[in-house]
């Protein structure tokens, strides 16, 4: 049997040698933290905290909006200096907390949240994930306990830990992989047993062998979690099209992964479980890599939430360049290229990628030649050549109709034309439009 | 301190192909059929591709000089372009045919329509099929070793013996660039093996135009004749069209699906064309009718989005 994979794709250079034997490092900030409201998927939270009030480490300071939000909690103590609007990595301004860091990183209690295991009804389990603030920690930012409560939750039958890391350049799961194995799959048996008939999947590309083994030798005697080799293929780890590897089943853009059985969570995300269930830690911290070729030297950093991106850039000897071209927040694939540096690490950010050049900037995209490579690749199966014209020529009926709204903007068509036509940029232009308008 | 940050939409990166890589990449693929040629017949063969290529890249860039557009010269599709008319013309033509035909084939079918991308049909093979109704005496005249000779599909039309040997190695007449099966194969193979073309349009191209040529041999008691069929695979433009033209990106459909019933509509025309058709060849004409239903074929041949009528799973 051939390795677990989709159709489409591609295998760009994955520079992951840069980070990938730097083991996780703890950095405690210095400066300031910077606590966007919006920082997940759904209504932005509200402020728990008003000015002059001292906060410790992990004390919620702010409350989810609704049901789809999330908590937040500090990552520093110290004193609220403000609330106001601050840049964050999308380039956008956001209603954030800031506080003063007094360098003490003061506890509160986490003993008193932790309770035994056997002695927690699932429904205490989603809470203490609720309250601890947890989202998926990949870059979308969907509240976890909100995946956790499916409609129908006996027809979930798997659950999936992402180990893809099909970005190139990212390592940070890697490292968790094979620094705290055990802890990601005690986090996949708390999740499991949320279920009545869900196994667990825990998928991996097979450029990871190490952690493939790991995790092999950890889980050989649960009949209830596999791990499973995929093929090395970006995006492997996009979320429709890790369950069609695993399981076989498609879902389209309008469904969710529970529609397919399926619960799929990422690496840190199970560790953020992991640690609220059992260690009684909100989510305050996340793996953050900092690597490319413009820095002094590489990290994978256990990173505060609201630590200041620049503090990062500093903590591995700054850059080796006067004017490095392109910071990425994330990979190269999927990544926000940053406006400025002072933007706060929030619970989405994977990476911070420095590029000496930037090869975008550089192309000019010429007519399209029909070579056909975009459609080739797309996982989504859709025709990228085609709705890029369509969406130029504002024919949005059109782009609707040729499934324009299952592109899942994965980055693969731009990549690959010959012609440097930025296909992912127009096309998700379009669907952010599209999308707009069906909400007014 | 503050840097000046480049700024873009994802992805990142980009793969280091681009369109000029294609094209050379192309180009590079043809040599062995265009070397051959040379050596075949001579230095005028020579001298009509130089030419055929200089006036396909002067009229681009006068073209676009005219009317003030980016000058693209530089991604070598006019080259190809006159690669390819070059060695579909016969090696004695004068010299005002590559200049006539490279006009056709550069102004007229490709920068008329807009350009690179824009064209509806092969320029090559839009300026042959216009230099072939225009001047018919000129285009199918073929001198080999200084003789003027029929080709061996003409002679196999004919009900001629012909010597399949040489055919697969060339040493007969025909056009520049067609005559060795050989080497064009080496090139399509060249192609397909770095992915600059997909395997489909060739395969089913050839794989269908064999099928149907075994079965009149058949039907028309001849029998199976594996010295007629491979006269008729080597012979003509089989080769140089279903490696080279008919995989021309621009004009063959985008879908996978829509290549293979891309190819075997071609094997059907072609046969109808050679056995049934007033001369000797027909790649040339299939090919260009072929070019005009390939929005058809997309249009049927869509490929259906990921989890497009996906149920959910109970």
């Amino acid at each position: 049997m051939g390795l677990l994979t989709f159709s489409g794709g591609i295998h760009p250079y994955d520079g992951k040698d840069l980070s990938k034997d730097k083991a996780i490092c703890d950095y405690f900030p210095v400066g300031d933290g910077v606590y966007p409201l919006a920082q997940h998927i759904g209504a932005p939270a509200k402020p728990l905290v008003k000015k002059g009030d001292r906060v410790l480490v992990g004390q919620k300071i702010a409350e989810a909006g609704g049901f789809v939000s999330a908590n937040i909690h500090s990552g520093i103590s110290g004193t609220v200096k403000t609330i106001e609007s601050r840049m964050t990595v999308g380039g956008t301004k956001v209603e954030s907390i800031i506080i003063e860091n007094d360098g003490l990183f003061e506890e509160v209690d986490f003993s008193a949240n932790i309770k035994p295991l056997d002695q927690l009804y699932r429904e205490d389990v989603k809470e203490i994930i609720k309250e601890a603030g947890i989202v998926g920690m990949g870059g979308a930012g969907f509240p976890t306990h909100v995946k956790l409560s499916p409609k129908n939750e006996d027809a979930i039958d798997t659950i999936i830990v992402n180990g893809a890391e099909c970005e190139p350049y990212l390592t940070s799961d890697y490292r968790r992989m094979l620094e705290v194995p055990q802890k990601i799959v005690t986090g996949l048996q708390i999740v499991i047993n949320l279920f009545d008939h869900a196994k667990g999947i825990i998928a991996i590309e097979d450029n990871k062998p190490d952690a493939i083994r790991i995790l092999s030798d950890l889980t050989k005697d649960m009949d209830n979690i596999t791990v499973n080799a995929v093929k090395t293929k970006y995006p492997q780890g996009a979320e429709r099209q890790l369950i069609k590897a695993n399981t076989g089943r498609e879902i389209n853009s309008s469904m969710l992964p529970a529609d397919a059985g399926c619960i799929v969570h990422n690496i840190d995300t199970i560790v953020a479980i992991y640690n609220a269930v059992i260690e009684g830690r909100p989510l305050f911290e996340r793996i953050v890599t900092v690597t490319g070729d413009a820095v002094n030297d590489t990290a994978n950093f256990r990173v505060r939430i609201g630590t200041n991106a620049r503090e990062l850039i500093d903590a591995v000897g700054g850059f080796n360049i006067e004017d490095p071209a392109k910071i990425i927040s994330g990979g190269p694939m999927m990544g926000k290229a940053l406006f400025s540096l002072d933007v706060p690490i929030v619970k989405g950010s994977s990476a911070l990628l420095c590029f000496r050049e930037d090869i975008v900037s550089e192309v000019t995209p010429s007519n399209c030649i029909r070579c056909g490579r975009c459609v080739e690749v797309c996982p989504g199966r859709v025709m990228p050549n085609k709705l890029a014209d369509m969406a130029s020529h504002g024919d949005l009926d059109a782009f609707v109709k040729c499934d324009g709204m299952e592109c899942c903007e994965c980055g693969c068509c731009s990549y690959v034309c010959p012609a440097k036509r930025h296909l992912t940029q127009i096309i998700a232009g379009t669907r952010k439009q599209i999308l707009a308008s069906r909400k007014k | 301190m503050n840097y000046t940050m480049k700024i873009s939409s994802s992805p990142h990166i980009r793969d280091k192909e681009t369109t000029t890589n294609i094209m050379g990449t192309v180009i590079v693929a043809l040599m062995p059929a265009t070397i051959y040629g040379v050596y075949n017949f001579g230095l005028h063969a020579a001298f009509v591709i130089c030419l055929t290529i200089a006036c396909c890249v002067i009229f681009e860039a006068a073209y676009e000089k005219m009317l003030g557009l980016k000058n693209t010269v530089k991604d070598l599709s006019a080259v190809l372009t006159g690669l390819l008319l070059a060695l579909n013309l016969p090696p004695e033509v004068p010299f005002w045919i590559p200049v006539i035909g490279s006009f056709f084939a550069i102004i007229v079918v490709k920068q008329l329509f807009g350009g690179l991308g824009q064209n509806f049909m092969n320029p090559a093979l839009g300026a042959r099929c216009f230099l072939l109704i225009s001047f018919t005496g000129r285009m199918t005249t073929f001198t080999y070793d200084a003789v003027t000779t029929a080709t061996p599909l003409a002679n196999l039309k004919a009900g001629e013996s012909v010597d399949v040997f040489a055919m697969f190695f060339g040493a007969t007449a025909g056009t520049i660039g067609e005559t060795s099966a050989l080497a064009l194969m080496i090139g399509g193979l060249f192609l397909i093996v770095r992915r600059v073309i997909n395997f489909r349009i060739p395969a089913f191209y050839i794989g269908s135009f064999t099928v149907f040529i075994m079965i009149y041999a058949i039907v028309s008691g001849r029998g199976v004749d594996c010295s007629y069929l491979l006269a008729h695979l080597c012979g003509g433009g089989l080769m140089l069209g279903a490696f080279f033209m008919a995989t021309d990106y621009v004009t063959s459909p985008i879908t996978p699906n829509g290549k293979i019933i891309f190819g075997i509509f071609l094997g059907l025309l072609t046969f109808l064309f050679r056995i049934y058709g007033g001369s000797a060849e027909g790649v040339s004409y299939a090919i260009i009718i072929g070019n005009l239903i390939v929005p058809l074929i997309e249009r049927i041949t869509v490929p259906k989005a990921f989890g497009k009528g996906a149920v959910k799973h109970e």
